[in-house]
């Protein structure tokens, strides 16, 4: 074996590598979106895949995005593995009924006999300065669609790993990619890409005593900061990286908050009617005689996302963490 | 130095040249709808299809009277019933080979029975006992599907899929004129067009959508009109004459398989019952208008053909009927017997490996349906003491 050295790598390129080597391993592996061809998308993600594979198996789509899906379905259903681009989080929206009318129930409708394993790979999330509906967390929504399976990243060597596992899996997976993550980087071997725990496993970021961060995509790195901050406050902070919203990882879920006895649960989306309160609420029921104070929640703001120049203040930072993290100290409020 | 700063040098030129992709002409639809029926065309076409086509819409007529009566009876919870239609149904249905895909909506049970789908797995999802009552894979017809027009994109993957394996499957789609105004309409035809997929999209234009007439629902001088917009042929048939549907689709069906790419037909035809049996369409047409379609039925369109030709007698006439009615029977002997329903199949198929969240609904139910047996079996002891 030839030993590469280990060098440093984006999100994006551990993206694209896993897109390539997913393609090669496969051939009914197809890649399909608009401006994923020539371009190699709007991101760069699929960056060489159609020099490499040829138009029909990395294919230019019209604009449009519940024709990328639902045909996407009808390649399923012939027995194709189609990897679908949404290019942005707002721009997935038109392709929602075929997402939630037809690609998350069509195994359940037929028995079992017609599976539909898609991809549906959508950047997320802002922090970027995108103009209006580029900044979306849709997770939400998602979420609450039974048959998917919604996975997100936070590090380089996650993304290439959750991805191949996205594109193996016989359901379909929504793949949420934190488009702010997508340029950072890490030491990691794009020769020797490592795979991950199959889909549905948490990992622990952190390890730490007085506290849980539960957390996943674009929040982790602002978590592992804030843990590094609270550490001045006396706070050793563990940071749980969900990696995958469906399934839930109650059980690494509830370990940690049992170890610790509080947590607060941190993402971009807004916080009504979002991730925070199903995990708030799944953490209470499991945890309950082990919680020292309630289940806080650091959400977004409940506002249709804002103009980039006031994105700051909307987003969940190391701050406002802080202040939730403080106001665990329960016992001495009431 | 910009443009504007070398004013003095700069010419202006027209635009570069423009040509149209594609000569629209040949896509256009003929002004009048396509007949066979009754015309010197028909001598042409072969009278064993002729005779298939016959039995085939006696069978679909009684299909319907006999689906509507289970909706009658509580059997089914609703039925879209295609009589005045069966020669869409049935022309859509026999026009396909083996190997070649049909997507139906939720009207269109009889062109997946004349396809060969027990009627009794037709019907599942009309019923209620599951949404789709076959494997697809097995007679390569797509679950009805309920929501507009949402099938036809998967009939262009699917074909466009086929295509890329080599394979020479052609996708038939069906929708009706209400489904023409959804955007999945548009981005199917748009798709099949610009990846010149082996689909061909058959709009059965029944003259409303529940109730809102074609007059409503598009300014186009057709629906066939559309698919020139797309760089498709539009064909405009009498979707009463079951010759002609055939012919058409047949024509369009080659061309695909030839690598032609999709054609767009509308078959002009019209709903004879209400909407489902839930809808009350004396509310929005007159008897009038229904009278004159019945004098345009496509049994007797075609019944007169075959006798005055002398192709089809009256013990031929019978035995079609003796068929159909053999159908009907059978399927109301085994529509009448309750389904066998196991609770556990809500979680089955929901994921291939379900998650650790459905295990655990998985075992709330499993204990809730014991606890219901037990409360059965046990009788009067549980009685009180249950909870």
């Amino acid at each position: 074996m030839t030993t590469v050295a280990v060098k440093p790598a984006t999100m994006a390129q551990a993206l694209g590598r896993a897109l390539r080597d997913a393609m090669a391993d496969d051939p009914t592996v197809h890649v399909m979106g608009e401006d994923v061809g020539t371009l190699g998308g709007v991101f760069r993600v699929t960056d060489g895949l159609a020099k490499e594979f040829g138009e029909d198996r990395v294919t230019d789509t019209p604009l449009a995005e519940a024709g990328i899906l639902g045909t996407a379905v009808g390649m399923a259903m012939y027995g194709l593995r189609p990897v679908v681009e949404m290019q942005f989080d707002a721009f997935a929206y038109p392709a929602f009924e075929q997402l939630i009318s037809h690609v998350a129930r069509m195994r359940n409708r037929t028995r079992g006999a017609m599976p539909l394993p898609i991809t549906v790979r959508v950047p997320y999330g802002g922090g970027i300065g995108g103009v209006e509906h580029h900044s979306d967390s849709s997770e939400a929504y998602y979420i609450a669609t039974p048959g998917l399976h919604v996975v997100t990243p936070a590090t380089v060597a996650d993304a290439y790993g959750l991805l191949r596992a996205a594109i193996a899996s016989d359901d379909p997976v929504v793949f949420l990619e934190p488009k702010r993550l997508y340029w950072s980087k890490d030491t990691w071997n794009p020769d020797e890409p490592q795979a991950v725990d199959p889909i549905g496993r948490a990992v622990v970021r952190r390890h730490g005593r007085s506290a849980t961060l539960i957390t996943y995509g674009p929040s982790v790195p602002v978590c592992m900061e804030a843990a590094e901050a609270a550490r001045a406050e006396g706070w050793d902070l563990e940071v749980v990286d969900l990696r995958s919203l469906v399934p839930f990882d109650d059980e690494t879920v509830s370990a940690s908050v049992r170890r610790t006895g509080r947590a607060v649960v941190v993402h971009e989306s807004g916080g009504f009617g979002g991730p925070g309160g199903e995990i708030a609420a799944r953490v209470t029921e499991r945890c309950f005689h082990y919680l020292e104070a309630p289940v806080l929640r650091v959400a977004g703001f409940d506002i249709p996302y804002p103009p980039p120049m006031l994105e700051r203040h909307h987003l969940p930072g190391v701050d406002r963490i802080l202040d939730a993290v403080a106001r665990l100290q329960w016992e001495a409020q009431s | 130095m910009t443009v504007m700063e070398q004013r003095g040098a700069y010419r202006p030129t027209p635009p570069p040249a423009w040509q149209p992709r594609t000569d629209p002409a040949p896509l256009l639809p003929d002004a009048l709808p396509h007949r066979v029926l009754g015309t010197e065309a028909a001598e042409r076409v072969d009278p064993e299809l002729l005779r298939r086509l016959y039995a085939q819409l006696v069978r679909g007529r009684r299909y319907n009277a006999q689906a509507t009566a289970l909706t009658k009876q509580g059997r089914l919870a609703v039925y879209p019933s295609s009589t005045g239609q069966e020669a869409c149904e049935v022309a859509a249905a026999l026009v396909l080979e083996e190997r070649d895909w049909l997507f139906p909506s939720y009207r269109d049970t009889l062109a997946a029975v004349a396809r060969g789908l027990d009627p009794v797995q037709a019907l599942t999802l009309l019923r209620g006992d599951w949404h789709t009552g076959y494997d697809p894979h097995e007679h390569r017809i797509a679950p009805l599907c309920t929501p507009l027009a949402t099938q036809l994109p998967h009939a262009v993957g699917l074909a466009h899929a086929a295509r890329l394996k080599g394979d020479d499957v052609v996708a038939l789609a069906l929708v009706g004129d209400g489904g023409t105004s959804e955007g999945d309409f548009h981005e199917a035809l748009n798709f099949a067009a610009v990846w010149q997929a082996p689909v061909v999209f058959l709009v059965q234009n029944n003259g409303f959508a529940i109730s809102v007439p074609l007059a409503k629902q598009t300014a186009a001088p057709s629906l066939a009109h559309k698919a020139v917009g797309y760089g498709m042929p539009g064909r405009l048939v009498d979707g009463n004459d079951a010759a002609a549907v055939h012919e058409v689709l047949s024509a369009a069906v080659a061309h695909a398989r030839a690598g032609g790419g999709p054609t767009l037909v509308e078959a002009v035809t019209y709903r004879m019952e209400a909407h489902t049996n839930a809808d009350d369409d004396k509310r929005y047409r007159g008897d009038s208008e229904v009278e004159a379609w019945r004098a345009h039925d496509p049994i007797a369109l075609l019944e007169h053909e075959l006798t005055e030709r002398g192709l089809l007698d009256e013990a031929g006439m019978r035995a079609a009927r003796e068929d159909a009615e053999a159908m009907a029977a059978d399927l109301r002997e085994r529509m009448n017997q309750d389904p066998a329903l196991d609770p556990m199949d809500l979680f089955a198929h929901v994921y291939a490996q379900p998650t650790t969240q459905l295990l655990e609904q998985e075992a709330q139910l499993r204990a809730e349906l014991d606890a219901e047996a037990r409360h059965h079996e046990g009788g009067h002891e549980s009685e009180g003491t249950a909870r």
